[in-house]
């Protein structure tokens, strides 16, 4: 049971913590602590980015795939031979990049111009603080706090206020009951998001992600693989895919019926950053799932421990993006009061229950080993039994729509 | 400790709260006041309560503000910048008087209760110490305090909503 050193200490593992080194060795002692944040900076806006432009094309060669097309496949990598660097459309991301920051830049002549300015680069801004305390690594946690989860997500609610000065600001009546649309859902799955993370803190006993991480080990102690984390994990999920704005939940901007919602005066790059800030949230809270419920940084088993922990890391938060473009290629959109019942009158009852799963979980931890069937049992049925009760509820007045003029 | 950062934080509270009160546009003395309870949390931080700030954080500027947003947008009839004026004169002094009571009053506590300026151990202080404190002697209070807001939520939903549609899918 020596391995956990060795594992912590490999050269793979701090290969970042020695190429970090290396490049502030050379400057004084009281710069280095700067640059080394300076440096931890840099790396996050510099990886996630490279991953939003590459998101992006995995999104439309999937969504392309999905509905049995092939997706952008022409655009070739520059400085190659024409039909040689034309690789799956590898080089679309540049080409949208490029066409994004040479756009014009549109600002409505009534709007608000330092509203209309600032809300774009506040998103951007809050997105990106998001970051700062997802543990990446075993030695790559970019800021240590005590309360790094309640940190987490004062940032990330505090992206609504943006979005309400992105919709306001346009003096546009499209954008502005978009705002107010997209607000009422954020406000809607905030409260699920965080009922559903509220177990995993009771029972690692810590708001520090570093520490939920280290109580979880590996495989069969993540807290996914319980029946409340299993739980938690849907709802969280669920609810992170409203709070991104992803479909099924795409109502702020459903590019196809409302206009891009509050995006609609937004041209150009500030339109660019907007989906750039999206998909960092996207990102975040994935690496926040990751975090809370999937073992973080930890390998599956042991001996899979000689694969450093930022890739175990990497390999986690791709599988939970794909699976976000997966539910967009694969389910159809919810109206807006769908949206909202769904929320208030099922989620959030679930989200509660769960609690009370989590408690019982706890509770009887220390169960003889055949009474652990039954403490199982207890906790499966306290999970299944509200979820199906209560979706029967909900959906009884349901009937098959019939259309009575088609 | 350094005082530099916290005269600027004061500095940018007062300046933001002074400049929304001193506004025209409602929304933009809303978001001031937005960044006003910002600099409040960033006060929080500066003394090392971390887990304040970030609940000032999450509620005021994640919640609050919605609610003052909202209310500010529904009850406006004209989208005209509103001019503030005084109705009539006695109404002034009434209000300057109701206020420098208030004002009187609150500066009077503070003035009165013998603030003991001692030391805190700060390294004790920490997230852990503050949950066992609120879950172990002052966890009366806190379900009191959560009883209230439950029933305040509940009484909300029930003022709010509407009758049920006709047509419901």
């Amino acid at each position: 049971m020596n391995a956990e050193p060795l594992a912590a200490d490999a050269f793979l593992e701090r290969l970042p913590l020695i190429a970090r080194d290396m490049l502030t060795v050379w400057f004084p002692e009281p710069a280095r602590w700067l640059l080394n944040s300076l440096l931890a900076i840099a790396a996050i806006i510099i990886s996630f980015a490279t991953l939003f432009s590459l998101l992006t094309l995995a999104e439309r060669k999937i969504l392309g795939r999905v509905q049995n097309r092939p997706g952008p496949n022409r655009t070739g990598l520059p400085f190659l031979p024409f039909t040689a660097g034309r690789i799956f459309g590898l080089g679309q991301p540049f080409a949208d990049g490029i066409k994004m920051l040479t756009k014009e830049d549109i600002v409505p002549r009534a709007a608000d111009q330092f509203l209309h300015f600032l809300a774009p680069v506040a998103l951007l801004a809050l997105s990106i603080l998001t970051f700062a305390v997802i543990p990446f690594g075993r030695h790559l946690v970019p800021v240590e706090l005590d309360a790094g989860v309640l940190y987490f997500f004062a940032a990330g609610a505090a992206t609504e206020l943006a979005i309400f000065m992105a919709g306001w600001a346009s003096r546009n009546k499209f954008a502005l009951l978009a705002a107010m649309r997209a607000l009422a859902q954020l406000i809607s799955y905030e409260l699920p998001l965080l009922l559903s993370i509220v177990p995993v803190i009771m029972l690692a006993q810590s708001l520090s992600p570093t520490a939920i991480v280290t109580a979880q080990g590996a495989l069969p102690h993540w807290y996914v693989c319980t029946p409340w984390g299993f739980a938690a994990f849907v709802i969280f999920f669920i609810a992170a895919l409203a709070e991104s704005n992803r479909s099924p939940f795409d109502l702020p901007e459903a590019e196809s019926e409302l206009i891009a919602g509050h995006l609609t005066e937004y041209s150009g790059f500030k339109y660019a950053i907007f989906f750039m800030a999206e998909y960092f949230g996207m990102c975040a809270l994935s690496g926040m799932g990751v975090t809370l419920f999937l073992g973080g940084w930890q390998a599956p088993f042991s001996f899979l421990e000689f694969i450093p922990s930022y890739v175990w890391f990497g390999a986690k938060l791709l599988t939970l993006l794909l699976m976000f473009i997966w539910i967009r290629a694969t389910f159809p959109r919810l109206r807006m009061d769908q949206l909202t019942r769904l929320a208030w009158k099922f989620l959030v009852p679930l989200a509660l229950i769960n609690l009370l799963t989590a408690a019982f979980w706890h509770h009887s931890h220390s169960w003889s080993t055949p009474l652990q069937l039954v403490r199982w049992a207890i906790a499966i049925f306290l999970v299944v039994c509200p979820f199906l009760w209560l979706g029967r509820a909900l959906t009884q007045t349901f009937r098959p729509r019939t259309y009575r003029y088609a | 400790m350094n005082t530099a950062p916290l005269i600027l934080i004061a500095l940018t509270t007062l300046a933001t709260a002074a400049v929304a009160m001193a506004g025209r546009n409602l929304i933009h003395s809303a978001l001031l006041l937005v960044a006003s309870w910002a600099g409040i949390a960033a006060f929080y931080l500066w003394a090392g309560a971390e887990f304040v700030a970030f609940a000032q954080i999450l509620i005021y500027v994640g919640g609050v503000s919605m609610v003052v947003l909202f209310a500010v947008l529904l009850t406006r009839n004209s989208r005209a910048e509103l001019a503030i004026s005084t109705d009539s004169l006695s109404r002034a002094v009434a209000a300057l008087l109701a206020g420098g009571a208030v004002f009187g009053i609150l500066v009077g506590a503070i003035l009165r209760t013998p603030l003991t300026v001692s030391t805190p151990s700060a390294a004790a202080f920490n997230v852990r110490t503050l949950g066992l404190e609120l879950m172990g002697t002052h966890a009366a209070a806190l379900l009191i305090i959560g009883i209230i807001l439950t029933v305040a939520l509940l009484g909300a939903v029930v003022l709010a909503a509407p009758e049920p549609p006709e047509d419901a899918p």
